[in-house]
């Protein structure tokens, strides 16, 4: 069972010429990578937090909130893309779904601990100077929350990135396609440049995420 | 071979029925946990016994969030390891080792200083103070590493059929293959249910190891 590969026999595990022949199949990977990421943590964080300011009225809404959340967290990538394809089908719109679950999962989670992390004379201060709920929110405590909601972004990137390559079976492309494919055809080269690719994308994801926080909170530098 | 949810929910033939493909997974997260076990816990131990080195284990663990779990098993799979139960279960227990590995490390590091000095005082050697103080003092952590493990090795366990393994994963990705939804319905059922009972009995025993462990669980990568 050997499908055509692009290049030679001897199947090496690195090939410059799998990384010319295959530049355009790679880029193309890249952008479906990257933009199913981008979708799927923003919807991610934009559902995140009306559901962690839910949670943190009460400790019950609290305890139901990271209950159910946590819930979707338990099951399985392939699973969860498997179950929502009778809905959205064979298509990227699957992947974006099921990893703005989990992204969310992450998010609320850090941005209740973010919110309860903000002193209270710091609020109270606020509230002194005659600052309503809203804009004590905006201007107080979403800011001093914003490292460790920050911090929930870059793992939710990072594992997204990293989960997404399984949505290949839902036909969504990116790294995951051309991982899948270099298996099928047997061609190391192509399995290795994908993987090495979709890490290095997630390392670089993260780090300007790191400088993102950081040109965001200067306070927080030490 | 089965038609309906409700046939491949009860599907029983002995090499390809739910319960064959059940035992086929168990097999594998079994056979990967203990390995990782095998291999974590000691150097865990012994570098949170010594104080040293463990924080290059944890910062490995933390970049091997960004490493895509189907790209490794995909990786060994067109190595000369070739796929089988081996391949497998050698991914599984690589992506449980880290969750062991750091807890193992951290529990140990993080017991009480002024408990291992008082240890040290009456005389206890090196040897004494791990195995009667330290040791029994992590326990809490050791089992929250194995229980992370365990999670995540059912989780990925999945993508064993993406290279020809067995498995429930098998339902997925042949449902999906063949746009097959009621196979892959009850695929994508019986992993979330494995997944959500077992995460279940996990926290139901780690509550009768550590009585003061709440429900939160870290983050995990699947």
């Amino acid at each position: 069972m050997a499908p055509s590969r692009i290049v030679d026999t001897p199947n090496p595990w690195f090939s410059e010429q799998y990384l010319q022949q295959g530049r355009s199949q790679l880029l193309t990977a890249l952008q479906q990578h990257v933009t199913i990421t981008v979708v799927a943590v923003l919807a991610g964080l934009v559902l995140s937090l009306p559901l962690a300011l839910l949670a943190r009225r009460s400790r019950t809404l609290e305890t139901v909130v990271i209950g159910a959340t946590g819930v979707v967290y338990t099951i399985p990538s392939l699973a969860l893309f498997a179950l929502l394809v009778p809905v959205t089908g064979y298509s990227e719109k699957t992947a974006e779904v099921a990893l703005a679950a989990y992204s969310l999962v992450i998010l609320v989670r850090n941005t209740v601990t973010g919110l309860a992390l903000v002193p209270p004379d710091v609020v109270e201060a606020a509230r002194g100077m005659g600052l309503g709920a809203g804009r004590r929110l905006l201007r107080v405590e979403l800011p001093l929350a914003l490292p460790s909601i920050v911090a929930g972004i870059r793992v939710a990137t990072v594992s997204t990135i990293s989960l997404l390559t399984v949505a290949a079976y839902v036909g969504t492309g990116g790294f995951g396609q051309l991982i899948d494919q270099g298996f099928r055809a047997d061609y190391r080269a192509q399995v290795v440049t994908a993987c090495l690719a979709c890490v290095l994308l997630a390392l670089v994801a993260d780090l300007l995420l790191l400088l993102l926080q950081r040109l965001l909170t200067p306070w927080t530098r030490v | 071979m089965p038609t309906t949810l409700t046939q491949w929910l009860t599907y029983g033939d002995p090499t390809m029925g739910v319960m064959a493909r059940l035992v086929e997974h168990l097999a594998y997260t079994g056979a990967a946990v203990l390995i990782a076990c095998a291999v974590g816990l000691p150097l865990g131990i012994l570098l949170g016994h010594r104080g040293r080195g463990g924080q290059v284990a944890i910062a490995l663990a933390g970049t091997g969030r960004a490493v895509p779990t189907l790209g490794v098993i995909v990786l060994f799979a067109v190595s000369p390891l070739g796929t089988g139960f081996t391949t497998v279960v050698v991914a599984l227990a690589l992506f449980a080792l880290p969750p062991v590995l750091t807890n193992a490390y951290v529990g140990v590091r993080e017991v009480d200083r002024g408990a291992v000095e008082a240890a040290r005082g009456m005389g206890m050697t090196g040897a004494q103070v791990l195995r009667r103080v330290e040791l029994p003092l992590a326990v809490p952590l050791l089992a929250a590493g194995v229980r992370s493990a365990v999670l995540q090795v059912i989780a990925t366990a999945t993508l064993a059929a993406a290279i020809g393994g067995g498995g429930l994963g098998r339902f997925l990705l042949d449902g999906l293959g063949s746009q097959d939804y009621p196979q892959l319905e009850a695929g994508a059922v019986l992993v979330a249910a494995l997944a959500l009972v077992v995460e279940l009995l996990l926290s139901v025993m780690q509550r009768l190891v550590d009585p003061s462990s709440s429900s939160e669980r870290k983050s995990r990568v699947r």
